[in-house]
């Protein structure tokens, strides 16, 4: 409908033209957005949606039919992991004024980034050739290209590594969260519709950390030992880092409420890293180290320091959980 | 890999290591050139993200040296960043890059001597290791 509309129109006295799309994702940042329970209503009243592909029936070629910067807002949640992901991350980003990776996975490389740790081959000897449930006697594994008597099927490529969202295309905003807590998706609708938007580049988000914002009591950060969740047999109403718990609290950004610590579980560390901070995973490791075995530092040996190291099972997956594409080291190195 | 010359940048605490260096050199002990000394006023200040940079940004070693246990100028920041480096070398072997590549070392400020074999012995490691393969990497 507003096809016709001069460019400098839309978004003055119009209707903001908006589109969502998804990637590399679970889809909990589509649901993320009705999150926002009857605020939609206003985000519907203040907006039309153009693109949307888990919601509403339009397709990729509607989308390469727009003039560039036809719309004004792409919110685009997922990482970069197929060729088909990259080409869209590529076509949104000509067809929209501002592009907002939303989520985790398009900020930092998410849950699905963690597949840096292996490549195309290893996840798919996994996936379709050695694995319990899987029977596959032709070893049959997903190509680009298979020609059949009837023509050609193609599929997009799937890449060795992952990527987050502008590693592919330039990015304005980004909106970190897994998902973006709703107060934050709401406060960016406004800043948009008000067009009171900070400089480009900015994560939409508090500049503290998870801690700032987290119900429990605080004293001095000393650890004896690190325990997984299910070797505390009763949680005391303090830090969770202070009974043992790695909580990644001190490295992750805020903006989440600490949801997940009322519910007394640990900060996984989906707010992606603080301000100025390169590298989220290293940061934790820095902190953690410090605090671990402090009291008996002195008086420790190699061995017993090494034990109490040895209690991190899983060092990416721990400190990298949702950022490991946007780490200083960003996939595993392949022999 | 006979020509390979392995590039390292050392953290070195300005109290016991630096000086431990500065005295090598007084004393002309000989040790190879391939380290890069960057003054640290602890090893304490060493975070984890300097010696990933580091890595990333194509050393092929990493060396973090303070002071001996007990003589910290700052009282405990050498302990520290002994586990902060066990806890690195973890996850660098998670990530498939050698651990020895990076190494936590106590020399004094009188172990020139220490110094000059210590970063003899890690050339000839790195040597044996080969080309930072994250320099690749992009």
């Amino acid at each position: 409908m507003s096809k016709e509309k001069k460019e400098e129109d839309v978004g003055k006295n119009k209707k903001l033209q908006v589109a969502f799309y998804w990637a590399a994702s679970c889809g909990g940042c589509e649901i993320a957005v009705l999150d926002v329970d009857e605020k939609i209503l206003d985000v519907v009243a203040a907006a039309d949606i153009l693109f949307w592909p888990v919601a509403i029936d339009t397709k990729y070629k509607d989308v390469e039919a727009m003039k560039d910067k036809h719309i004004d807002v792409c919110f685009f949640n997922g990482a970069i992991r197929t060729s088909e992901q990259e080409h869209m991350a590529k076509l949104l980003r000509a067809k929209s004024k501002v592009l907002v990776a939303f989520g985790s996975c398009a900020c930092n490389g998410g849950i699905p980034g963690l597949a840096n740790i292996a490549n195309r081959e290893e996840i798919f000897n996994v996936a379709y050739l050695n694995n319990p449930s899987t029977e596959n006697p032709k070893k049959t594994t997903p190509k680009t290209m298979v020609k059949v008597k009837e023509g050609t099927l193609m599929l997009p490529e799937f890449y060795d590594t992952v990527k987050n969202l502008n590693q592919v295309v330039d990015v304005d905003y980004y909106l970190p969260g897994c998902p973006p807590h709703p107060d934050r998706i709401m406060d960016a609708v406004g800043a948009i519709v008000e067009n009171k938007l900070p400089e480009k580049g900015a994560v939409l988000a508090p500049l503290k950390s998870v801690c700032d914002e987290c119900r429990f009591e605080k004293s001095e950060k000393k650890i004896k030992e690190i325990k997984r969740v299910y070797e505390v047999d009763k949680l005391e109403d303090k830090c969770l880092l202070e009974q043992g718990i790695i909580c990644m609290g001190p490295a992750t950004r805020g903006g989440c409420k600490a949801r997940c610590l009322d519910a007394n579980m640990p900060c996984t560390g989906c707010g992606g890293p603080t301000p100025n901070s390169l590298d989220q995973g290293a940061k934790m490791i820095s902190a953690l180290a410090s605090i671990l075995g402090i009291e008996d530092e002195e008086k420790m040996s190699d061995k017993e320091v090494e034990a109490l190291i040895e209690k991190v099972r899983d060092p990416v997956g721990t400190f990298y959980r949702y950022a490991l594409p946007a780490a200083l080291i960003n996939r595993k190195v392949m022999k | 890999m006979k020509d390979f010359e392995p590039n390292i940048i050392g953290f070195l605490c300005n109290w016991c290591s630096y000086a431990g260096a500065d005295l090598a050199g007084t004393s002309r002990i000989k040790y190879p050139p391939n380290i890069k000394s960057i003054r640290v006023m602890c090893s304490g200040r060493v975070d984890t993200v300097f010696v990933l940079e580091a890595l990333k940004k194509g050393a092929d070693g990493v060396l973090v040296a303070g002071c001996h246990p007990g003589d910290c100028h700052y009282q405990t920041g050498n302990y520290k960043t002994n586990r902060r480096i066990k806890l690195l070398k973890k996850l660098l072997k998670e990530m498939g890059v050698e651990p020895n590549r990076v190494r936590f070392e106590y020399v004094s400020a009188s172990e020139g001597q220490k110094f000059a074999s210590v970063v003899t012995e890690f050339v000839n490691e790195l040597k044996k290791i080969g080309p930072n393969p994250l320099r690749e990497i992009k």
